[in-house]
C-alpha cells in the first residue's frame, strides 16, 4: 500500500504525518508537491496540518485551488481514502469534499492540548480497528476548529452516521465542557456519505508512538492499511 | 565614479542618530572625510550599543566560551554544540523588549522570527522554541494587554511556521510594569558537515538577497533598542517590524534546501540593522569587501532611498554569498518556493562595503571599521545605593504564619508559581512530534529522530535574587537551569544569555552587569557549560527606573539514552521521598516574602555554593542514570512545600511527609536554599539510593511516602524528635491543583 502526504506552502504536520505512516504501518509513502497534478499509485492521500499559504484568508481557502486539489478530488471520487488533519481538514471543506465550515474557536484563542474522542463510527476505512464507542485520546493543535454547518446539513450527518469523532471525556461522555472550540455537536471529525474522506480537527500523527507518552492515534494508520489489505483481497 | 556627497551633513544629524560628538569624530578620522547622510545612518546602527556591544564587550569577555563539545562559540549566529553521532545542537537566545513594549503582539513575533533565523542561517533545522518573559503586575490592565500580546505574538509565529514552543518561563514583578522582557530562545539540530557560516568569502562570488522584498518597517530598530523607552516611545511604533510566519516559513525551507545544495559560501539572517549589518558583517569576518547595487534590491515600494533600504529591518530576509556560476541553481530553489533570489553585488578584495545606486556610489567605507572598530567603552561602575537598605532584613520582625496551608495554597495561586497552561496551551507546543517532555516540567525534552538521545532544555533567571545581589543572582540563574536538565535526566552542556539590564552609562547598572557577568561565569567553569554566545539588552528602564537586572539563561543538556529520563511528578503510592541538599533559613528575595508578607525583593537572596551544587548535580544525574530514582524536582521558588505540591498535582498523588523542625517553620517550607533536589525511589531500591548518596558525600534527608490523595506535612520538634508530630499542611491534590491551574486564567478573564 503506498500513502501520499500532501506538501502545500505553509504545511507543517507533513513530515509528522510521514513518519507517523511509517512508524504504524511501515508501508511506503512519499511526498506530493502541491503542484503535481497526478495521484497514480498512490493508495490513500493525506492532508496535514499547519498553515497552507499562511492561513491569512478564510483557513483553507486558497489551498483548494492548488493544482494538486483536482487531483485529489478526482481521487476521492474515484473512491480513493482521503484524510485531512487539522488544515487538511479545512481544506476538504473548502474544497467541497465535506460539508460545513470552520470558525474561530470560541475562546478566540489557539488550543493546544490532548482532548478525549468518543468513536462514533468505527465503520469507516480510518476507524475499522476501533471498538464501537472506543475513547481515542488525541491532542488538538488549532485557532479555527470551531465546525459548523447548518441544520439540514447537521441532520444529514447525523442521520448518515457522518460523525466519525465526538470530543468527549475519558469515558465517552459528551458534553458542553468536553468540548474545546464550540464545533457544533462537538463534532471533532466527519466523513463523507461513502466514507472514504474523513476530515478531523485532532491530530493522530502526534500520538502514534509511545514514546510521546501517547500511542492511541496509531489505530487509524493501522485501520487504513487493514481496509486496503482487506479491499485488494 | 561620483559619491553622492553633495548635501552636507547638518550639524547635530549624528545626535538624531544617536552618536556622540566623538563618535562622529571618529568616523570622519576613519574615511578621512565627513560621511554622507547614507554614510553616517550605517555607522549609527552599526555602532549602536544593540550591534556594536561597545559597553558590553569588555566585560562579556569574562565568559568560557571553550570547551572540548563546544563546535562554534560565541561571534556567529548561533553556537553549536556536539551532541555526538556527527549531530550537533545550535541555540542561541535574544530579546526583542523594546518592541514589545510599544506592540506586544508584533514584538514578540518578529522576535521568535528572528531568533528562529539566526538558527537556521548556520543550517540547523529549528526543533524547539522557548521563551523567557518577564512583565509587571497581572493586577495591572497594561500588563494584561502586554502579557496576551506578547502570548499571541508568540503563538502566532511560532504555531504557524511550525516550530514547537516547548517551555520556558514567566515571571511577573512590578519592576517590568513599563518595560516587559520578551526572550526568545530558539533550538535546531544540525549534520556537522552541513553547518554554515556568516562569512562572504571568495572574491567574485555573487551576493543574493533572499526572501521577503525590503519595506520601509524597522528603519533605526537597532537604534530604538539602544535607548530608554519614554513617553514619546510610543510615536517609535513604525520603528517595530511586522512578521509573517509564513514567508518565514517558505524562507526556512528554501534556505535549508539552498544549503544541502551545495552552492553556499556564506549566509547570514538580516536581522537588526537588516542589509547593513549583514554585509559588513560577512564581509569583516572573511577579511573581504562587499559591492552591492541597491537598485537591484527587490522593495515593496518606489522611492525607496538608499538610505532606507539599507537601514529597513523588514523580516523574512537573507543574505546570502553563493558559488560563482551557482546563481540559477539557487534561485531556482527560492522560485520553488515561490520566492525571490536576486544577485545584488559580489565579494571584493579590497575590504569595503561599497554601495551603488545604478553608476553612482552612494557609500563607501571599511567594513572592518563598522564591526571590529565600534568604539569600546569601559563604563564606571559602583554598587548602586539602593543595595543597602533593600538587603535590609530582620526575620524577628516577619511573624510565623499560623496557617501555613493557607500560606501555601496562596503560593500556589501566586502569578510565578501558578500552573502556566493559560499560556502555553495557545502554544503548539507538540509540532514536529519530537516533544517527548512537555512544557510544565522542569526542563523540556526533545527527542532526536533515528537515535536513543533526547535533548533537554530550560530557560532560567530569578530576577530578585539578581537585584539585590548579582554575583550570586547571576551564579543561581546558570546552576538553577542546569539543576533543571539534571532533573530531567540530562547533562547540561552549554548556555546561551541574553543579558536584560537598564541604562549601562548609571554606575550602577554598570556595576550589576559586571557582577551578574562574573556570576555566571564562575558557574559556567564550575558546571562545565561554556557560554556559546547570546544578546544583551541594555536601556531596559521607565522613567528613569532600571528593570530588576535579568541575565536570562538557556540552557541545553543531552539525555544518551531516552530510557533514563526522569520527571517531576511523583509516580506510585509506597514510593520514598528524599530531598538532596540542605534547608537553611534563607528567605531573602523570595516568593513567600513578596505574596504573603508584601516584602517584594528584600533580604539577602540564598547563597550558592558551587561545589556543593555540582555534587548534588552529579550523584543525582548518576542516580538517575543507574536507574534508582523515579522522580526529580528541583526546589526553587516557593520553597519545599511548593516543590512536593508540583509533584504531588503532576503526579495525581498525594505524599505524606516528617520533618524535623531544626530552623523556623516557615523557612523550612518556604526557604529557597540552592542545590536541592526533591527525588522519589522505589522501596526497593531505598538502601541502595541511600548508600550511594552516603558514599557521594552529599547531604540529604528522608522526607516520607508518596500516597493517599493529600500532601501531608507534619514537622517534629528538634528538641525531642520523639515527641509527637504537629500536622502543618493537610491539603488534597485536587484542591490544589485547581488554585494553581485557574489561576493566571482566572487573572486573564
Amino acid at each position: 500500500m503506498k500513502f501520499g502526504v500532501v506538501v502545500f506552502p505553509g504545511s507543517n504536520c507533513d513530515a509528522d504525518c510521514f513518519h507517523a505512516v511509517q512508524a504504524a504501518t511501515n508501508e511506503p509513502v512519499e511526498y506530493i508537491w502541491h503542484k503535481t497534478d497526478n495521484l497514480e499509485g498512490f493508495d490513500c492521500i493525506i492532508l496535514p496540518g499547519g498553515f497552507s499559504y499562511g492561513d491569512y484568508l478564510r483557513v483553507g481557502a486558497i489551498a483548494r485551488f492548488s493544482p494538486v486539489m483536482d487531483a485529489v478530488i478526482n481521487f476521492a471520487k474515484g473512491g480513493g481514502l482521503v484524510l485531512g488533519i487539522c488544515n487538511g481538514f479545512q481544506v476538504l471543506l473548502e474544497a467541497g469534499l465535506l460539508p460545513g465550515a470552520m470558525r474561530r474557536n470560541d475562546n478566540l484563542q489557539f488550543i493546544c492540548e490532548d482532548t478525549f474522542l468518543k468513536v462514533e463510527n468505527n465503520g469507516t476505512p480510518f476507524t475499522a480497528l476501533c471498538q464501537e464507542n472506543q475513547v481515542l485520546k488525541v491532542p488538538v493543535a488549532h485557532g479555527d476548529g470551531n465546525y459548523y454547518c447548518g441544520e439540514e446539513t447537521l441532520k444529514e450527518l447525523q442521520q448518515n452516521n457522518q460523525v466519525v469523532f465526538r470530543y468527549s471525556d475519558s469515558t465517552g461522555e459528551v458534553t458542553p465542557k468536553t468540548n474545546p472550540n464550540g464545533s457544533i455537536d462537538s463534532i471533532a471529525g466527519i466523513c463523507n456519505k461513502e466514507g472514504n474522506v474523513l476530515g478531523m480537527m485532532p491530530h493522530p500523527e502526534r500520538c502514534a508512538e509511545e514514546l510521546l507518552g501517547n500511542a492511541d492515534g496509531e489505530i487509524m494508520f493501522k485501520s487504513i492499511l487493514a481496509t486496503w489489505q482487506r479491499r485488494v483481497r | 565614479m561620483a559619491h553622492q556627497n553633495d548635501e552636507k551633513l547638518k550639524p547635530g544629524t549624528w545626535k538624531e542618530m544617536g552618536l556622540t560628538d566623538e563618535e562622529f569624530q571618529k568616523i570622519v578620522d576613519i574615511l578621512g572625510r565627513e560621511p554622507n547622510f547614507v554614510e553616517l545612518g550605517i555607522f549609527s546602527v552599526m555602532w549602536s550599543e544593540h550591534c556594536s556591544y561597545k559597553t558590553s564587550r569588555p566585560v562579556l569577555n569574562l565568559f568560557p566560551t571553550e570547551g572540548e563539545h563546544i563546535l562554534q562559540g560565541p561571534g556567529e549566529n548561533a553556537g553549536i554544540v556536539d551532541i555526538g553521532d556527527g549531530q550537533a545542537v545550535a541555540f542561541k537566545m535574544e530579546s526583542h523588549n523594546h518592541p514589545s513594549a510599544i506592540e506586544p503582539y508584533q514584538g514578540a513575533a518578529t522576535g521568535v522570527g528572528g531568533i528562529l533565523r539566526d538558527v537556521f542561517t548556520m543550517g540547523a533545522r529549528p526543533i524547539a522554541v522557548l521563551n523567557s518573559l518577564r512583565f509587571g503586575s497581572l493586577e495591572s490592565a497594561r500588563t494584561r494587554y502586554l502579557f496576551g500580546g506578547v502570548v499571541s505574538g508568540i503563538s502566532g509565529y511560532g504555531n504557524c511556521i511550525g516550530v514547537p514552543t516547548v517551555g520556558g518561563e514567566v515571571f511577573f514583578a512590578p519592576s517590568y510594569e513599563e518595560n516587559p522582557l520578551v526572550n526568545a530562545m530558539c533550538v535546531g539540530l544540525i549534520d556537522h558537515q552541513d553547518i554554515k557560516k556568516g562569512v562572504a568569502s571568495g572574491v567574485g562570488n555573487p551576493v543574493m538577497v533572499v526572501g521577503a522584498r525590503t519595506g520601509r518597517d524597522g528603519i533605526h530598530g537597532a537604534t530604538f533598542a539602544s535607548e530608554e523607552l519614554s513617553e514619546e516611545s510610543a510615536d517609535k511604533r513604525p520603528a517595530v517590524q511586522v512578521g509573517d510566519p509564513f514567508m518565514e516559513k517558505l524562507l526556512l525551507e528554501a534556505c535549508l534546501e539552498v544549503i544541502k545544495s551545495g552552492c553556499v559560501v556564506g549566509i547570514q539572517d538580516m536581522g537588526a540593522a537588516g542589509l547593513t549589518s549583514s554585509s559588513c558583517e560577512m564581509a569583516s569576518r572573511a577579511g573581504t569587501g562587499i559591492e552591492m547595487d541597491l537598485a537591484l534590491v527587490p522593495r515593496r515600494e518606489k522611492g525607496m532611498t538608499p538610505y532606507e533600504l539599507m537601514l529597513s529591518e523588514s523580516q523574512e530576509r537573507m543574505l546570502v554569498v553563493v558559488k560563482e556560476g551557482t546563481e540559477d541553481t539557487v534561485k531556482e530553489i527560492f522560485t520553488k518556493w515561490d520566492l525571490e533570489a536576486v544577485v545584488v553585488g559580489q565579494v571584493t578584495d579590497d575590504g569595503m562595503l561599497r554601495l551603488t545606486e545604478g553608476e553612482q556610489v552612494v557609500a563607501e567605507m571599511p567594513a572592518q571599521a563598522l564591526t571590529d572598530e565600534a568604539p569600546v567603552y569601559q563604563r564606571p561602575y559602583s554598587e548602586p545605593e539602593y543595595l543597602s537598605e533593600a538587603r535590609e532584613l530582620s526575620l524577628v520582625n516577619v511573624p510565623q504564619p499560623d496557617d501555613n496551608e493557607k500560606v501555601l495554597m496562596d503560593l500556589l495561586a501566586a502569578p510565578n508559581i501558578a500552573s502556566k497552561e493559560w499560556v502555553y496551551r495557545q502554544y503548539d507546543h507538540m509540532v514536529g512530534t519530537n516533544t517527548v517532555v512537555r512544557p510544565g516540567s522542569d526542563g523540556s525534552v526533545l527527542r532526536v529522530k533515528g537515535t536513543k538521545k533526547g535533548i533537554a532544555l530550560s530557560t532560567d533567571c530569578n530576577a530578585r535574587y539578581c537585584y539585590l545581589n548579582p554575583y550570586e543572582g547571576g551564579k543561581i540563574a546558570v546552576a538553577e537551569a542546569a539543576r533543571n536538565l539534571v532533573c530531567s535526566g540530562a547533562k547540561p552542556l552549554a548556555i546561551t544569555n541574553c543579558l536584560n539590564f537598564g541604562n549601562p552609562e548609571k554606575p550602577g547598572v554598570m556595576w550589576q552587569f559586571r557582577q551578574a557577568v562574573q556570576g555566571m561565569s564562575e558557574a559556567c567553569r564550575q558546571l562545565n557549560t561554556p557560554v556559546t554566545g547570546g544578546n544583551v539588552s541594555f536601556y531596559n528602564e521607565t522613567r528613569g527606573t532600571a528593570v530588576y537586572p535579568t541575565p536570562t539563561v538557556g540552557m541545553v543538556g543531552l539525555i544518551e539514552d531516552l530510557d533514563k529520563r526522569c520527571t517531576q511528578d511523583f509516580k506510585d503510592a509506597g514510593d520514598i521521598i528524599l530531598m538532596v541538599g540542605e534547608t537553611k533559613v534563607e528567605l531573602g528575595g523570595s516568593e513567600y516574602l513578596s505574596v504573603v508578607h508584601g516584602m517584594e525583593a528584600k533580604g539577602t537572596p540564598p547563597e550558592l555554593d558551587l561545589e556543593l551544587e555540582q555534587q548534588v548535580q552529579q550523584s543525582v544525574l548518576e542516580a538517575i542514570q543507574k536507574g534508582l530514582v523515579k522522580s526529580a524536582h528541583d526546589c526553587s521558588e516557593g520553597g519545599l512545600a511548593v516543590a512536593l505540591a508540583e509533584c504531588c498535582i503532576s503526579g495525581g498523588i498525594g505524599a505524606e511527609i516528617y520533618s524535623i523542625e531544626s530552623i523556623r517553620g516557615d523557612a523550612l517550607l518556604f526557604s529557597e536554599s540552592q542545590s536541592r533536589i526533591a527525588i522519589t525511589t522505589s522501596e526497593n531500591n531505598v538502601a541502595e539510593l541511600i548508600n550511594y548518596l552516603t558514599a557521594a558525600g552529599v547531604p540529604f534527608t528522608r522526607l516520607g511516602t508518596v500516597g493517599g490523595s493529600n500532601l501531608k506535612i507534619s514537622l517534629l520538634d528538634a528538641g525531642c524528635a520523639t515527641g509527637r508530630p504537629r500536622t502543618v499542611i493537610n491539603l488534597p491534590v485536587s484542591e490544589m491543583e485547581n488554585r494553581w491551574r485557574e489561576a493566571i486564567a482566572c487573572l486573564m478573564k
